[in-house]
């Protein structure tokens, strides 16, 4: 089917894009910016007058709970949520149950997630059988069946030993190893950030010093090893700066952040929203600012949504009782927006956060709109609001700190391959 | 963000912690406490029939004996019906989450819950639960909150010192796990205490405790100088086991409470306990015994500024 977006402001950062252009499909691939090739007929024409057109989404950390948790969330549910978001490609942790350490597991997944026909799934297999952090896993076998990279998800490692070795292992093969930085003693039952909150609340703390003492050590082993490292989820201001002098020195490191960690601080858990238990916990007012000259300066790579659906059930309980977690597909471009507005970035860097460079991440070609790339569109409407209500999420997890917030910007169409797999009511 | 504790009238709807609570509130509990106790009559209380017809619930997540019984008869000597609940831990196993059990209890026509629960915020989270006309104490949520307990170390301070704006007090021992020490820190500097000092351990202490307005001491001497009331509080047996302290006899040997260190504290100072006491390991048994100890009379009051709490919460609508 041929394809006509016209009259839309396109953004496409790989490629420096921020103009008037129409977009050309053809046989699920862009065929043409700007002018439409010879004899293009289209068969269907969206017109995005007023709207922006952008590369379709990457959220590299979306948990959607299947195999396991499918009380929490199911594939159907939580694909649907990422259509609507805009985001059609996401890498999944390998925290299910079981955990995806064989690739058997993969091969389904991928097989579901193909079936639905909504975004692209790139599991992150597991690190270590089980995330028990003692055995290697067949990363082969796993990449073979369509892993993209291995994480202990939030599952701790802590014998250096096998870490040395699962990185010297995945250096061999040039594979990605990606890991969330929190020493697990320091960490231990702790639920909110080491500061003037949880001292006040009287919840158990996690110190800063629990991230940047495990990053010290997986910048070392990297260093070490030659393996390409991946920190996910960087809540620190003194993480960012450990990462900062990695990339100046010439190390192989790449680094993301949650959408939660961007906007939100230690301050906003109040009287103990359990909605802000999130892992990591949400840090200091500085430990925010520090974050946001880490996107500034490049240190930062990617934002998430760190998409983590919870129940109600597992919600509804005292703060450190609760699970950990939020929804976050539907919230990730409207708060990429307002982190954009807020600080005063344009849009053509700021959309590269959840474009390009987490394609980039993932060693994929995509997050872009150059001709010939796949059709993985996302077209919004930059000038809608809409108040955040859990009965106005398509995910199955409606707990979200945003919850009541005003977003602007709103997901019109999201095209997938060159088909349209959303379109919004409005 | 609305202060949780209040009505819109800016009357108390529950009572979940001294911090935000307004010090006009805290000396109306306290005042009203004073009426309950006969004094001439040996510290009688009175029996009044203000919570007569009302179902009071002691609903208690974590055991007690002591708080749990000072707040059954504080109820009885309001007139109110009783029912006390150990719900403890087994009962989480058969199940059953936090707000199951207490919508079960308010289909029993509950009016009060008093509850206590290990996790901090607990009581934060049955207050915004419930029906508004039902109203909530706190009883000791986590390492969080107990403000019964803060009031009634304010009602004895205010007791035997008349005033709070011109005390140093002293708050020794673990204040890292204790809901009762940061209840007192929040009531000391609500009612204008101008020196809360603190004094333990660097790993008894949470991080930017400063923040809470207290100084911070180490060191017992220079801590217990010139203070004119000393707070001990009980260090649990499992912290040896946290690597948080080497053993208890160390810990008595540098921040034990003996007649010797109190004193350094001014000759009038009282010293109290929010009990139930480790003798020999944060206070020796000739100062819990001696002329300055407090201490039961505390649990007298007690009794006294529940009967407050509860008879200002029931004279409250929402």
């Amino acid at each position: 089917m041929n394809i006509h977006i016209r009259n839309g402001r396109l953004i496409d950062p790989k490629n420096r894009i921020d103009a008037q252009q129409d977009v050309y499909i053809a046989e699920r691939r862009i065929v043409a910016i700007g002018k439409p090739p010879e004899g293009f007929v289209a068969d269907q024409v969206i017109d995005a007058a007023e709207l922006i057109v952008m590369p379709g989404l990457v959220d590299v950390a979306a948990r959607l709970r299947e195999p396991g948790y499918e009380y929490r969330a199911t594939l159907e549910s939580e694909m649907n949520a990422a259509v609507a978001g805009g985001v059609t490609s996401l890498a999944c942790p390998p925290d299910t149950d079981p955990p995806l350490d064989e690739p058997g597991l993969v091969e389904m997944l991928k097989r579901r997630a193909r079936v639905l026909n909504q975004a692209r799934v790139f599991p992150i297999g597991a690190l270590t059988y089980g995330l028990k952090g003692l055995e290697l896993t067949e990363m082969i076998e796993l990449t073979d069946a369509g892993c993209k990279a291995f994480s202990q998800a939030d599952a701790p490692l802590t014998d250096t030993r096998v870490l040395m070795r699962a990185m010297q292992y995945a250096a061999t093969f040039g594979y990605r190893v990606w890991l969330r930085p929190q020493d697990s003693f320091l960490a231990k039952n702790g639920v909110a950030h080491d500061g003037e909150v949880a001292t006040r609340l009287g919840l158990p703390p996690i110190p800063v010093v629990a991230e940047t003492i495990a990053l010290t050590t997986a910048l070392q082993l990297a260093r070490e090893t030659g393996v390409m490292l991946h920190i996910c989820r960087i809540s620190s201001a003194a993480g960012v700066e450990l990462l900062r002098a990695a990339k100046r020195e010439g190390l192989q490191v790449t680094c993301d952040v949650s959408m939660n960690h961007v906007h939100l601080t230690e301050m906003d858990i109040g009287y103990f929203d359990a909605n802000c238990h999130l892992m990591p916990p949400l840090r200091s007012q500085r430990d925010r600012a520090g974050l946001l000259a880490g996107l500034l300066d490049g240190t930062i790579d990617a934002i998430c949504s760190n998409h983590s659906p919870v129940d109600d059930d597992a919600k509804q309980l005292p703060f450190a009782d609760a699970e950990a977690g939020a929804t976050g597909l539907e919230l990730l471009l409207p708060l990429v927006l307002k982190w954009a507005e807020q600080e005063s970035v344009p849009l053509l860097d700021a959309l590269a956060r959840i474009t390009i460079s987490p394609a980039q991440l993932l060693g994929q070609q995509m997050g872009h709109l150059s001709v010939g790339a796949h059709a993985d569109i996302c077209i919004f409407d930059p000038q809608t609001s809409w108040r955040v209500a859990p009965a106005a999420l398509k995910s199955q997890g409606k707990n979200t700190p945003f919850n009541g917030y005003e977003m602007q910007g709103r997901v019109r169409y999201t095209l997938l391959d060159g088909q349209m797999v959303y379109e919004s009511q409005s | 963000m609305n202060n949780p504790q209040l009505n819109k009238h800016g009357e108390l709807q529950h009572l979940l912690s001294t911090e935000g609570l307004p010090a006009r509130i805290m000396r109306e509990i306290l005042d009203r406490a004073a009426t309950f106790l006969d004094e001439a009559d040996g510290h009688e209380f009175k029996k009044v029939p203000l919570l007569h017809g009302k179902s009071v619930f002691n609903v208690f997540f974590e055991n007690s004996t002591r708080t749990r019984t000072t707040f059954e008869i504080a109820a009885k000597k309001l007139s109110a019906d009783v029912v006390n609940l150990n719900i403890g831990s087994s009962s989480t196993s058969k199940g059953e989450t936090l707000l199951d059990t207490v919508d079960n209890l308010c289909a029993m026509h509950a009016d009060m819950f008093v509850v206590r629960h290990s996790s901090s915020g607990a009581a934060h989270l049955i207050a915004r639960h419930v029906a508004p006309e039902i109203h909530v104490i706190n009883a000791g949520d986590g390492r969080h909150a107990h403000p019964t307990q803060a009031l009634l170390d304010m009602y004895t301070i205010r007791h035997y010192k008349k005033e709070f704006h011109n005390l140093r007090v002293a708050i020794v021992g673990d204040i890292l796990h204790s809901r009762v020490a940061r209840s007192q820190i929040h009531a000391l500097t609500t009612l204008g205490v101008p020196e809360v000092r603190v004094i333990a351990p660097k790993t008894l202490l949470p991080t930017h405790v400063e923040k809470l307005g207290v100084q911070v001491y180490h060191d017992m001497a220079q801590g217990l100088k010139d203070v004119d009331v000393v707070m001990t509080l009980r260090l649990q047996n499992e912290r040896m086991q946290g690597a948080l302290l080497p053993s208890a006899q160390e810990f008595f040997k540098y921040y034990g409470l003996t007649q010797e260190r109190l004193a350094l504290a001014r000759p009038d100072a009282i010293v109290m306990h929010p009990g139930p006491m480790n003798r020999g390991v944060e206070i020796d048994s000739s100062v819990a015994d001696g002329p300055q100890a407090v201490i039961l009379p505390q649990v007298t009051f007690g009794v006294a500024v529940r009967m407050a709490v509860m008879s200002t919460l029931a004279g409250n609508t929402p």
